[in-house]
């Protein structure tokens, strides 16, 4: 389950961070190999950002041990951070400099020289699209440009880890798809990734193995294919019938049965066969979509709801 | 204490200085900016031209304890330099300082990097004094201008309002983490024109009402007008050391202070 902890840049054990009375983190474990993809995936409330925070420095644990690059936050949390790239849940970019001087004034937290902190940030204005921006200022630009400027922003100081809370919620497909794309190529470089998410298909885009989260724990981990080959089935059959009645008891023994306000899911390992099976019982779903299972089923079998905020 | 000091040990000036940076950066955001800096120094300009030298006339001289005899616009004009030592740091480090920590997140996205809290205090803090010594050096050049003391007064009296601008600058910052939002201002802006109005700065304390003089005595911009003073109109004597100690005391505790709010706040 876990690499050798040499070679973990983020080591944890038996990880706790309280808030007063409330456990927001309760015992978690965790180790991140360099290069890796790696994601929290959970419910808001679950424990994602908290322990986000923890990895970046910013946030003490409570009780357990934390290491990231090899060092600990408490002593090292500087030095640490001269290594980490943050790209927080919600955008603090600053409103008094524009799209450029975001990014120069931000390298030169972490010590750069201007030259180097202007060569960065006309490096990273093409990686991330705002070359025509640059003079812009924070406000006026859009949703998906604020977030790809703090991307930037985040890679400034080149770090070997970088931290996005919830990378693109509120954004729309394409400012999605364009950022999915750029996160790709980060990992595709060999730069470590670690993100929290409350999408199934972004998990399943970018992530070489999760976590799932929730209540502060985590209920299950692996790769997004094993956790859905452990936790589900290869297909899934959502049915929806036009009345109230209880259709989960007609449907024993096709599959495990799993019944939503507004629809039943079934899980089986042919989705076909088990539609067939639904017909030859005289059952006449007025909607019936098979599909391949996802991460939201496997959320959905260990944590018994839906995954929505 | 011992904290405190560590973190000075360990105080990166390259770090401080790009606190610093991002102010300098965000002058170029607007013409607003300049606005409030010009406002800002022509108010206690105004005061000295309307009280100093319009009621300065009807007064006539003034003696100070001292013997001394001199014009009530020369007693006043000192006053008006400690005050604009004062209200050029407590713009920074009110208004400005509150508005990144608590609305537009810039002290948060700064922790995430290197940088850490007793910086960012650090940094704005000498920022604050960059823009109190603005005020403080155009006002010493009226004053001298106007014959209100003497270029060589003047430069003695540069030091003691670079040491008031970082005693209030450091308290207005400490005060800030405290408050809840702009509402708390008001209070602020209240207290403010109360120690304008009655720290030795318009008449001598030495003329309020016994009780009176010593509740003064506790405040602190009378230990700033009275540094000041001395030292502007060359009235030199040792309890000139007592004001300047007890804003060394606020420019310190206010620091730490803010620094300590800083982590409590952000860093949870």
């Amino acid at each position: 389950m876990s690499k050798q902890p040499l070679q973990s840049l983020i080591h944890a054990r038996g990880l706790v961070k309280r808030f007063g009375d409330f456990t927001a983190v309760d015992g978690i474990d965790l180790d991140v190999a360099p290069g890796e993809a790696f994601g929290f995936l959970g419910p808001n409330g679950a424990g994602k950002s908290s322990t986000m925070r923890m990895i970046g420095c910013v946030s003490m644990p409570t009780a357990g041990e934390l290491r990231i690059l090899g060092m600990d936050p408490v002593r090292d949390g500087s030095r640490i951070r001269a290594r980490l790239g943050v790209c927080p849940q919600l955008d603090n970019l600053d409103p008094d400099l524009n799209v450029r001087e975001n990014l120069t004034t931000y390298a030169r937290y972490f010590g750069l020289s201007r030259a180097e902190a202007r060569r960065r940030a006309e490096e990273l204005l093409d990686f991330v699209q705002l070359r025509d921006r640059a003079a812009s200022q924070v406000e006026p630009l859009s949703g998906g440009m604020k977030r790809r400027l703090t991307i930037a922003r985040a890679l400034v100081n080149e770090p070997e880890l970088v931290l996005l809370d919830e990378p693109t919620t509120g954004l729309d497909p394409q400012a999605r798809h364009l950022l999915w794309e750029r996160l790709f190529r980060l990992k595709q470089q060999g730069t470590t990734l670690v993100l929290t998410t409350h999408y199934m298909d972004e998990a399943e885009q970018l992530c070489d193995r999760l976590v799932v989260m929730d209540g502060g724990r985590i209920a299950a981990e692996g790769s997004p294919r094993s956790l859905i080959e452990t936790y589900s089935t290869p297909e899934v059959v959502e049915l929806r019938f036009p009345d109230e009645a209880d259709y989960a008891g007609k449907l024993e023994g096709i599959g495990r049965v799993d019944p939503l306000p507004d629809r039943i899911l079934l899980y089986a390992d042919d989705g076909d066969a088990a539609v067939a099976e639904v017909h030859r019982r005289g059952l006449t779903p007025s909607s019936v979509l098979v599909r391949r299972s996802s991460l939201e089923d496997v959320f959905l079998h260990l944590t018994g709801r839906t995954l929505v905020d | 204490m011992v904290t405190t000091m560590l973190a000075v040990a360990r105080i990166s000036p390259s770090r401080v200085g790009a606190v610093i940076n991002r102010n300098v950066g965000a002058l170029r955001s607007g013409p607003s900016y300049w606005l409030v800096l010009l406002s800002g120094f022509f108010e206690p300009v105004l005061y000295l031209f309307s009280i100093g030298v319009g009621v300065g006339a009807l007064v006539g001289d003034l003696v100070l304890p001292g013997g001394r005899t001199v014009e009530y616009a020369v007693f006043v004009a000192p006053a008006m330099l400690a005050v604009s030592a004062m209200s050029g740091a407590l713009a920074e480090t009110t208004f400005n300082f509150f508005f990144k920590m608590k609305y537009s997140k810039t002290f948060e996205a700064i922790l995430a990097t290197p940088v850490k809290p007793f910086e960012i205090a650090v940094g704005e803090l000498a920022w604050a004094l960059v823009r109190s010594t603005v005020y403080t050096g155009a006002f010493l050049v009226v004053m001298v201008v106007m014959g209100l003391t003497s270029p060589g007064w003047a430069l003695a009296a540069l030091p003691a309002t670079l040491l008031v601008g970082l005693a209030f600058g450091a308290v207005g910052m400490a005060i800030s983490t405290l408050m809840r939002g702009w509402q708390d201002f008001d209070m602020l802006t209240t207290g403010q024109f109360a120690l304008f109005l009655f720290s030795g700065t318009f008449s001598p304390v030495q003329d309020y009402p016994a009780a009176f003089e010593v509740a003064v005595a506790v405040t602190p911009l009378f230990h700033a007008v009275e540094l000041v003073r001395g030292l502007a109109i060359g009235e030199l004597s040792w309890g000139l050391l007592g004001h300047a100690a007890y804003l060394v005391v606020m420019a310190v505790a206010g620091l730490a202070f803010a620094a300590r709010r800083i982590q409590r706040t952000l860093c949870v």
